[in-house]
């Protein structure tokens, strides 16, 4: 059993290793081509596509009306931008808030009963006459040179969807300053799976779309609550080209609880594994290039690896913690006034903490890479501390319970 | 389509660094069973020397010979040799070595122990502890810890602690002169044996020199609480 235990650690530490090598090796080669994009970028415009955003809402009255007035905002033609807010049936002030904005010429206000934020979607898509569309949760605020670039890579006419980098807005407490962080790594690992084609979902805050998507491969799913993975994994299916613009930043209200995080992250792993099940056909599937081979393959597994490592240090605390109560028990504290020796005798050499500290070596620079690719310069801050102290104990409990919830409806269906 | 030399150069740094951890792992580990080496023979020659001493008695009164009469490393290599056991990553065969050189280096120490308080009269002051690693034995971590205490708080006691199992001659011998059964933890303290789980305060009570060192500590105590009061 301890064999196994121990085969599977290993196993789990090589994969991880693996992965982190590989994102590293694809950053050095991807780096020069970034500064080539950031150049092109800053580009002026020749031509601008029309373009619509839906704001799909759902008692978001709090932060609704300053979603729209950044979209109003943006530093984009007026007549070729047109934003549709869907009220999916909202029980709160929503709708007052949307009133608002009724008689503004580049806002249409739809109202629905409550159907979900797919159906929300696929109502407004119906009414969009533009070249390209994107949505932006109401949670969510827009730079204002974020659409500006976006669009250029719509000139290549292979891309067919292109995503930005997700901020954490204004930051306050210590779960939204560790979410920061953890942004920073997410900005830097969609830039990395952008340019090996990977790119599994296309996040709701501001993901644009050539409108053809839509009309070719159909409006959004329900996609087991995450309908932005679905209709990114079904794009890269019928192998249609997302991209990520690292400089297009979107600044999104993250949660500031922990139940709220918790239920969040819980709907985020839950849609994914449910839809890696729905989508098993591309796994190891070399026709889809690397998301099928090893990307899907390696989030698929990090998440029961994850757990595995999890359950194994908390298990190795758990005992070292036993042991020492009962040598509490048998014969009390030893107060000692002389300091305590050291000797490296007794520090743990063996292969896995070695190979541990490598991972988090590794983990460390990429982390350095993230944070320098999020903000453009790296500075301490309380977010790399809660990040780095607290995200491996609570990352565990999300993922226990999604892997839960799909063994228990998966067993539910097949009855 | 896809680029499999990045795979493979990918795959090659993974197992250069899986390849170093091992290398490294393993040196450290050679050196730490060097060091428990090193340690034993120091603590051979601390005999030898001892024992060489010893001879010289015959001549010379008990008067002559110093604190430092018994070597003071044995402690300290037998935690180091519990630990090495308790951690993956020791080569066995060398470790099983290193614990046949203690427990007979014990045994020595042992017996130089015994001569040194019939010669001198000295009260001794010494436990031997028979524990196990092959069975379950509930109770000797507890006592282990007991033991350890003791011998932080008396440092003059000396605990020999033998594996019952372990193929050695010589400790099946002590097994067989003070008939010791495979009830584990086993003591023998001045002659007796017991079995089973003693706190300190047992212990205390059961080896009479303990106690001593127990009354003298506490004299000690309250001089200084006594002394620090009328400051």
């Amino acid at each position: 059993m301890a064999e196994i235990q121990t085969f599977i650690l290993y196993c789990s530490l090589f994969v991880s290793l693996f992965f982190e090598v590989f994102l590293l090796i694809t950053y050095l080669e991807v780096r020069e081509e970034l500064n080539l994009e950031e150049n092109y970028l800053s580009k002026d415009i020749q031509k601008f596509p029309t373009v619509t955003i839906i704001v799909p809402c759902f008692n978001e009255e709090r932060t609704v009306a300053n979603t729209i007035r950044s979209l109003l905002n943006l530093d984009y033609p007026k007549e070729k931008l047109s934003i549709i807010a869907v009220d999916d049936g909202s029980t709160d002030g929503t709708r007052r808030q949307l009133a608002r904005f009724e008689n503004h010429l580049q806002v249409s206000v739809l109202l629905k009963e409550n159907g979900g934020k797919h159906t929300a979607l696929n109502l407004a898509l119906e009414k969009v006459k533009s070249e390209l569309v994107g949505c932006l949760d109401a949670d969510s605020f827009v730079n204002s040179d974020a659409l500006r670039k976006i669009v250029p890579f719509f000139d290549d006419s292979s891309i067919m969807a292109v995503t930005p980098s997700i901020k954490v807005f204004e930051p306050k407490s210590v779960l939204q300053y560790l979410q920061k962080i953890e942004y920073s790594w997410g900005i830097f690992l969609r830039q990395m799976l952008s340019s090996i084609g990977a790119l599994y979902v296309t996040p709701g805050p501001f993901s644009i779309f050539r409108v053809r998507v839509f009309t070719e491969l159909g409006g959004y799913a329900h996609g087991h609550h995450t309908e932005d993975l679905e209709i990114a994994l079904r794009m890269q299916k019928h192998r249609y080209k997302i991209v990520n613009s690292h400089g297009a930043h979107v600044y999104t209200v993250a949660p500031t609880s922990f139940p709220a995080l918790y239920r969040q992250r819980v709907r985020w792993t839950y849609g994914f594994l449910n839809n890696a099940i729905d989508y098993r056909e591309m796994f190891f599937n070399k026709k889809y290039g690397h998301i099928g081979i090893f990307i899907l393959p390696i989030a698929a597994s990090s998440i029961f690896s994850t757990l595995f490592i999890a359950g194994n240090t908390i298990w190795n605390n758990l005992s070292r913690a036993i042991d020492a109560s009962v040598k509490f028990q048998t014969v009390g504290f030893s107060w000692k006034l002389s300091p305590p020796s050291f000797d490296w005798f007794f520090i743990n050499t063996g292969v896995l903490p070695i190979l541990a500290s490598s991972t988090v070596m590794l983990t460390l620079v990429i982390l350095y890479l993230s944070i320098k690719m999020a903000d453009g310069k790296v500075r301490i801050s309380r977010g790399i501390f809660y990040y780095l102290t607290l995200y491996i104990f609570i990352v565990p409990l999300w993922l226990a319970k999604a892997v839960f919830n799909t063994i228990l409806r998966r067993q539910v269906n097949w009855r | 389509m896809i680029n499999s030399k990045k795979y493979f150069i990918a795959f090659a740094i993974t197992a250069i660094i899986f390849g170093t951890a091992i290398f490294v792992s393993n040196i450290l580990s050679q050196k730490k069973l060097e060091d428990v080496r090193a340690i034993e023979n120091r603590v051979a020659l601390d005999i030898l020397s001892s024992e060489t001493q010893f001879a010289l008695l015959e001549e010379t009164s008990c008067r002559d010979i110093g604190p430092g009469f018994l070597s003071k490393e044995l402690g300290s290599l037998g935690e180091k040799l519990t630990y090495a056991e308790n951690q993956t990553g020791f080569d066995n065969e060398n470790l099983e070595y290193l614990k046949r050189s203690y427990f007979l280096l014990e045994i020595k120490d042992y017996l130089l122990m015994k001569r040194l308080a019939t010669k001198c009269g000295i009260e001794p002051t010494f436990i031997l502890y028979f524990y196990s690693t092959k069975d379950a034995c509930e109770n000797c971590e507890r006592m282990g810890y007991v033991l350890t205490a003791l011998r932080d708080k008396y440092p003059d006691l000396r605990v020999y602690s033998f594996d019952y199992h372990f193929d050695v001659g010589a400790i099946n011998t002590l097994v067989s002169i003070y008939k010791v059964k495979s009830d584990l933890p086993a003591l023998i303290i001045n002659g007796l044996s017991y079995y089973g789980f003693h706190s300190v305060e047992e212990l205390e009570e059961a080896v009479p020199a303990l106690k001593e060192f127990a009354a003298r500590a506490k004299a000690l105590e309250a001089t200084a609480t006594s002394t620090a009061e009328t400051d």
